[in-house]
Protein backbone atom coordinates (compact mmCIF):
# COMPACT_ATOMS: atom_id res chain seq x y z
CA UNK A 1 0.00 0.00 0.00
CA UNK A 2 1.10 3.23 -0.99
CA UNK A 3 0.48 6.92 1.09
CA UNK A 4 0.54 10.35 -0.84
CA UNK A 5 0.88 13.32 0.32
CA UNK A 6 -0.35 16.16 -1.10
CA UNK A 7 0.64 19.81 -0.41
CA UNK A 8 -2.86 20.39 1.24
CA UNK A 9 -1.79 18.23 3.93
CA UNK A 10 1.31 19.89 4.29
CA UNK A 11 0.72 21.59 8.10
CA UNK A 12 4.75 22.50 8.28
CA UNK A 13 5.12 26.09 6.62
CA UNK A 14 7.69 26.96 4.02
CA UNK A 15 10.04 28.87 5.60
CA UNK A 16 10.28 32.51 3.02
CA UNK A 17 14.00 33.26 2.18
CA UNK A 18 13.20 36.54 4.37
CA UNK A 19 12.79 35.18 7.06
CA UNK A 20 15.87 32.54 6.77
CA UNK A 21 17.66 35.73 6.19
CA UNK A 22 15.56 37.02 9.74
CA UNK A 23 17.11 34.17 11.31
CA UNK A 24 20.66 35.58 11.04
CA UNK A 25 19.85 38.71 12.64
CA UNK A 26 21.29 40.95 9.92
CA UNK A 27 21.30 44.31 12.34
CA UNK A 28 23.59 42.38 15.25
CA UNK A 29 25.63 41.53 12.10
CA UNK A 30 26.67 44.82 11.09
CA UNK A 31 28.71 45.89 14.22
CA UNK A 32 30.54 41.98 13.44
CA UNK A 33 31.22 42.59 10.08
CA UNK A 34 32.81 46.44 10.77
CA UNK A 35 34.80 45.03 13.91
CA UNK A 36 35.82 42.46 11.61
CA UNK A 37 37.23 44.42 9.17
CA UNK A 38 38.73 46.73 10.87
CA UNK A 39 40.81 43.64 12.61
CA UNK A 40 41.30 42.70 9.26
CA UNK A 41 42.03 46.52 7.70
CA UNK A 42 44.70 47.33 10.51
CA UNK A 43 46.50 43.84 10.80
CA UNK A 44 50.04 44.27 9.31
CA UNK A 45 50.78 43.14 5.46
CA UNK A 46 47.66 42.68 3.64
CA UNK A 47 45.12 39.88 2.04
CA UNK A 48 44.07 40.10 -1.86
CA UNK A 49 40.92 41.61 -2.49
CA UNK A 50 38.86 38.41 -3.19
CA UNK A 51 40.44 36.60 0.01
CA UNK A 52 39.87 40.02 2.25
CA UNK A 53 36.31 39.40 0.81
CA UNK A 54 35.81 36.49 1.60
CA UNK A 55 37.14 36.48 4.87
CA UNK A 56 34.55 39.01 6.35
CA UNK A 57 31.70 37.18 4.14
CA UNK A 58 32.68 33.83 6.46
CA UNK A 59 32.56 36.10 9.81
CA UNK A 60 29.20 37.66 8.65
CA UNK A 61 27.59 33.66 7.76
CA UNK A 62 29.54 32.45 11.06
CA UNK A 63 27.51 35.22 13.21
CA UNK A 64 24.59 34.96 11.22
CA UNK A 65 24.92 30.94 11.72
CA UNK A 66 25.36 31.25 15.49
CA UNK A 67 22.02 33.86 15.48
CA UNK A 68 20.01 31.02 13.84
CA UNK A 69 20.88 28.44 16.46
CA UNK A 70 20.33 30.95 19.24
CA UNK A 71 17.03 31.51 18.07
CA UNK A 72 16.60 27.71 17.42
CA UNK A 73 17.19 27.19 21.08
CA UNK A 74 15.39 30.10 22.15
CA UNK A 75 11.97 29.67 20.40
CA UNK A 76 10.22 29.50 23.70
CA UNK A 77 11.70 32.06 25.09
CA UNK A 78 11.61 34.61 22.17
CA UNK A 79 7.48 33.73 22.34
CA UNK A 80 7.32 35.25 25.98
CA UNK A 81 9.14 38.68 24.96
CA UNK A 82 7.51 41.76 23.23
CA UNK A 83 10.79 42.73 21.37
CA UNK A 84 11.32 39.31 19.93
CA UNK A 85 7.71 37.25 19.65
CA UNK A 86 7.41 38.27 16.00
CA UNK A 87 10.61 36.50 14.93
CA UNK A 88 10.52 33.84 12.33
CA UNK A 89 10.24 31.21 14.71
CA UNK A 90 7.91 32.27 18.04
CA UNK A 91 5.76 34.03 15.14
CA UNK A 92 5.08 30.40 13.44
CA UNK A 93 5.98 31.27 10.01
CA UNK A 94 8.90 28.48 10.06
CA UNK A 95 9.69 24.96 11.67
CA UNK A 96 12.23 24.46 14.04
CA UNK A 97 13.82 21.89 11.67
CA UNK A 98 14.71 24.20 9.29
CA UNK A 99 16.18 26.18 11.64
CA UNK A 100 18.67 24.12 12.98
CA UNK A 101 19.39 22.71 9.65
CA UNK A 102 20.14 26.02 8.70
CA UNK A 103 22.38 27.12 11.25
CA UNK A 104 24.23 24.14 11.15
CA UNK A 105 25.11 24.00 7.57
CA UNK A 106 25.77 27.87 7.63
CA UNK A 107 28.29 27.01 10.72
CA UNK A 108 30.24 24.40 8.95
CA UNK A 109 30.28 26.39 5.57
CA UNK A 110 31.47 29.33 7.05
CA UNK A 111 34.23 27.65 8.97
CA UNK A 112 35.08 25.86 5.94
CA UNK A 113 35.35 28.25 3.34
CA UNK A 114 37.21 30.85 5.89
CA UNK A 115 40.23 28.05 6.25
CA UNK A 116 40.24 26.93 2.73
CA UNK A 117 40.46 30.94 1.82
CA UNK A 118 42.18 32.77 4.09
CA UNK A 119 43.96 29.84 7.25
CA UNK A 120 43.16 27.24 9.14
CA UNK A 121 43.91 29.34 12.66
CA UNK A 122 41.47 32.32 11.30
CA UNK A 123 38.98 29.28 10.59
CA UNK A 124 39.57 27.65 14.18
CA UNK A 125 38.64 31.31 15.85
CA UNK A 126 35.62 31.38 13.99
CA UNK A 127 34.49 28.10 15.18
CA UNK A 128 34.66 28.61 18.84
CA UNK A 129 33.15 32.05 18.64
CA UNK A 130 30.42 30.16 16.86
CA UNK A 131 30.04 27.45 19.91
CA UNK A 132 30.78 30.19 22.64
CA UNK A 133 27.72 32.01 21.38
CA UNK A 134 25.55 28.74 21.01
CA UNK A 135 26.81 26.66 23.46
CA UNK A 136 28.34 28.44 26.37
CA UNK A 137 25.96 31.71 26.14
CA UNK A 138 22.66 30.31 24.39
CA UNK A 139 22.45 26.76 26.10
CA UNK A 140 24.76 27.62 29.36
CA UNK A 141 24.24 31.14 30.75
CA UNK A 142 21.42 33.24 29.74
CA UNK A 143 18.87 30.95 31.04
CA UNK A 144 21.28 30.64 34.83
CA UNK A 145 22.87 33.61 35.82
CA UNK A 146 22.54 37.54 35.65
CA UNK A 147 26.28 36.93 34.47
CA UNK A 148 24.96 35.74 31.50
CA UNK A 149 26.32 38.89 29.00
CA UNK A 150 29.17 39.66 30.61
CA UNK A 151 30.99 36.17 29.99
CA UNK A 152 28.91 36.02 26.59
CA UNK A 153 29.94 39.03 25.65
CA UNK A 154 32.84 37.32 24.34
CA UNK A 155 31.52 35.76 21.51
CA UNK A 156 30.60 39.16 20.34
CA UNK A 157 34.24 39.85 20.80
CA UNK A 158 36.01 37.80 18.34
CA UNK A 159 35.27 38.97 14.71
CA UNK A 160 38.53 41.81 15.15
CA UNK A 161 40.70 38.66 16.38
CA UNK A 162 39.11 36.24 13.45
CA UNK A 163 39.98 39.27 10.80
CA UNK A 164 43.44 40.05 12.53
CA UNK A 165 44.16 36.21 12.51
CA UNK A 166 42.74 36.22 8.48
CA UNK A 167 45.73 38.10 7.04
CA UNK A 168 48.17 37.55 9.45
CA UNK A 169 47.80 33.84 11.10
CA UNK A 170 48.39 34.96 14.32
CA UNK A 171 47.26 36.77 17.08
CA UNK A 172 49.08 39.73 18.44
CA UNK A 173 48.36 43.02 21.66
CA UNK A 174 46.23 45.00 19.30
CA UNK A 175 43.90 42.32 18.37
CA UNK A 176 43.76 41.26 21.82
CA UNK A 177 43.24 44.62 23.12
CA UNK A 178 40.32 45.85 20.80
CA UNK A 179 38.91 41.92 22.23
CA UNK A 180 39.14 42.92 25.69
CA UNK A 181 37.92 46.53 24.56
CA UNK A 182 34.25 44.78 22.91
CA UNK A 183 34.21 42.40 25.65
CA UNK A 184 34.12 45.29 28.75
CA UNK A 185 32.11 47.40 26.37
CA UNK A 186 28.95 44.54 26.48
CA UNK A 187 27.76 44.86 30.00
CA UNK A 188 26.87 48.27 29.96
CA UNK A 189 25.35 48.02 26.33
CA UNK A 190 23.21 45.41 27.27
CA UNK A 191 22.45 46.78 30.64
CA UNK A 192 21.43 50.03 29.60
CA UNK A 193 18.93 48.03 27.36
CA UNK A 194 17.89 45.59 29.69
CA UNK A 195 17.09 48.51 32.55
CA UNK A 196 14.31 50.02 29.99
CA UNK A 197 13.32 46.46 28.83
CA UNK A 198 13.06 44.59 32.24
CA UNK A 199 9.79 43.71 32.31
CA UNK A 200 10.36 41.60 28.80
CA UNK A 201 13.08 39.68 30.59
CA UNK A 202 11.68 39.59 33.70
CA UNK A 203 8.31 38.31 32.01
CA UNK A 204 10.31 35.47 30.08
CA UNK A 205 12.13 34.77 33.10
CA UNK A 206 15.34 35.30 32.05
CA UNK A 207 18.01 36.08 35.11
CA UNK A 208 18.42 39.67 33.66
CA UNK A 209 20.94 41.76 36.52
CA UNK A 210 18.23 44.31 37.10
CA UNK A 211 15.54 41.66 37.05
CA UNK A 212 17.71 40.14 39.57
CA UNK A 213 19.60 42.37 41.60
CA UNK A 214 17.91 45.85 40.67
CA UNK A 215 18.11 48.72 38.50
CA UNK A 216 20.61 50.84 41.38
CA UNK A 217 22.93 47.88 41.32
CA UNK A 218 22.72 47.52 37.37
CA UNK A 219 23.37 51.20 37.47
CA UNK A 220 26.93 50.82 39.75
CA UNK A 221 28.09 47.65 37.50
CA UNK A 222 27.56 49.75 34.14
CA UNK A 223 29.88 52.48 35.20
CA UNK A 224 32.22 49.36 36.78
CA UNK A 225 32.60 48.08 33.89
CA UNK A 226 32.65 51.19 31.73
CA UNK A 227 36.09 52.45 33.28
CA UNK A 228 38.05 49.50 32.48
CA UNK A 229 36.21 49.67 29.09
CA UNK A 230 37.61 53.33 28.61
CA UNK A 231 41.10 52.31 29.76
CA UNK A 232 41.12 49.27 27.18
CA UNK A 233 39.81 51.75 24.60
CA UNK A 234 42.90 54.74 24.68
CA UNK A 235 45.15 51.61 25.76
CA UNK A 236 46.54 51.25 22.31
CA UNK A 237 47.88 55.09 22.16
CA UNK A 238 50.16 54.62 25.14
CA UNK A 239 51.14 51.30 24.22
CA UNK A 240 52.27 52.58 20.76
CA UNK A 241 49.75 50.49 18.83
CA UNK A 242 48.05 53.64 17.69
CA UNK A 243 48.69 56.92 16.38
CA UNK A 244 47.25 60.25 18.19
CA UNK A 245 44.74 60.56 16.04
CA UNK A 246 43.11 57.55 17.19
CA UNK A 247 43.79 58.32 20.71
CA UNK A 248 42.26 61.81 21.17
CA UNK A 249 39.01 60.01 19.33
CA UNK A 250 39.17 57.27 21.61
CA UNK A 251 39.91 59.55 24.88
CA UNK A 252 36.78 62.24 23.97
CA UNK A 253 34.09 59.14 23.33
CA UNK A 254 35.45 57.32 25.98
CA UNK A 255 34.49 60.64 28.35
CA UNK A 256 31.19 60.87 26.73
CA UNK A 257 30.47 57.44 27.51
CA UNK A 258 31.66 58.09 31.17
CA UNK A 259 29.88 60.91 31.16
CA UNK A 260 26.33 59.31 30.36
CA UNK A 261 27.08 56.08 32.32
CA UNK A 262 27.23 58.83 35.80
CA UNK A 263 23.95 59.99 34.26
CA UNK A 264 22.34 56.74 34.11
CA UNK A 265 24.12 56.03 38.03
CA UNK A 266 22.22 59.63 39.07
CA UNK A 267 18.96 57.90 37.54
CA UNK A 268 16.61 57.12 39.87
CA UNK A 269 13.70 55.84 37.86
CA UNK A 270 12.27 52.33 37.79
CA UNK A 271 10.14 52.71 35.23
CA UNK A 272 10.86 52.88 31.08
CA UNK A 273 9.30 56.64 30.65
CA UNK A 274 11.47 57.88 32.81
CA UNK A 275 14.93 56.01 31.88
CA UNK A 276 15.46 58.33 29.06
CA UNK A 277 19.80 58.63 30.34
CA UNK A 278 19.96 54.75 29.88
CA UNK A 279 18.45 55.09 26.26
CA UNK A 280 20.67 57.62 25.56
CA UNK A 281 23.49 55.31 26.52
CA UNK A 282 22.37 52.56 24.91
CA UNK A 283 22.06 54.40 21.55
CA UNK A 284 25.27 56.21 22.06
CA UNK A 285 27.14 52.77 22.70
CA UNK A 286 26.55 51.54 19.49
CA UNK A 287 27.79 54.34 18.04
CA UNK A 288 30.77 54.61 20.19
CA UNK A 289 32.23 51.18 19.41
CA UNK A 290 31.90 51.99 15.35
CA UNK A 291 33.20 55.43 15.77
CA UNK A 292 36.07 53.82 17.85
CA UNK A 293 36.93 51.27 15.01
CA UNK A 294 36.61 53.63 12.56
CA UNK A 295 39.27 56.07 13.98
CA UNK A 296 41.39 53.17 14.77
CA UNK A 297 41.37 52.39 11.03
CA UNK A 298 41.56 55.87 9.94
CA UNK A 299 44.66 56.34 12.12
CA UNK A 300 46.32 53.14 10.65
CA UNK A 301 45.44 54.43 6.80
CA UNK A 302 46.63 57.73 7.65
CA UNK B 1 -0.90 27.61 4.03
CA UNK B 2 -2.67 27.56 0.46
CA UNK B 3 -1.21 25.44 -2.39
CA UNK B 4 -0.47 28.67 -4.37
CA UNK B 5 1.39 30.03 -1.52
CA UNK B 6 3.62 26.87 -1.00
CA UNK B 7 4.67 26.94 -4.66
CA UNK B 8 5.16 30.46 -5.06
CA UNK B 9 7.52 30.27 -1.78
CA UNK B 10 9.48 26.99 -3.09
CA UNK B 11 9.94 28.79 -6.48
CA UNK B 12 11.50 32.15 -4.60
CA UNK B 13 14.07 29.73 -2.63
CA UNK B 14 14.84 27.53 -5.69
CA UNK B 15 15.79 30.83 -7.72
CA UNK B 16 17.78 32.48 -5.16
CA UNK B 17 19.04 29.10 -4.09
CA UNK B 18 20.37 28.89 -8.26
CA UNK B 19 21.51 32.64 -7.64
CA UNK B 20 23.68 31.81 -4.67
CA UNK B 21 25.11 28.95 -5.97
CA UNK B 22 26.18 31.25 -9.08
CA UNK B 23 27.63 33.36 -6.81
CA UNK B 24 29.52 30.91 -5.09
CA UNK B 25 30.96 29.55 -8.20
CA UNK B 26 32.40 33.37 -9.07
CA UNK B 27 33.80 33.13 -5.44
CA UNK B 28 35.88 29.80 -5.26
CA UNK B 29 37.21 31.03 -8.99
CA UNK B 30 38.27 34.72 -7.61
CA UNK B 31 39.50 33.13 -4.49
CA UNK B 32 41.41 30.18 -6.88
CA UNK B 33 43.20 33.20 -8.95
CA UNK B 34 44.45 35.13 -6.14
CA UNK B 35 45.55 31.71 -4.20
CA UNK B 36 47.90 31.10 -6.95
CA UNK B 37 48.59 34.90 -7.49
CA UNK B 38 49.78 34.41 -3.64
CA UNK B 39 51.92 31.35 -3.96
CA UNK B 40 53.32 32.74 -7.67
CA UNK B 41 54.65 36.05 -6.11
Amino acid sequence: MTTTTTLDQQTVPIADWRDLLALTKPRVMTLVVFTGLCGLLVAPGGLPLALAFTAILCIALGAGAAAALNMWYEADLDALMKRTAGRPLPAGRMDRQTALHFGVGLSFFSVILMGVATNWFAAAILAVSILFYVLVYTVWLKRRTPQNIVIGGAAGAFPPLIGWAAVTGDVAALPLILFALIFLWTPPHFWALSLFVRSDYAAAGVPMLPVVAGARATRVQILLYTLPMATAAVAPWPLGLAGPLYGLAASALSLVFLLLALRVLANRAAEPAGMKPEKQLFAFSILYLFAIFGALVLDHLL
Amino acid sequence: MSEEEIRRRQRSRAILMAILLGLFVVLVYAITIAKMGLYSS
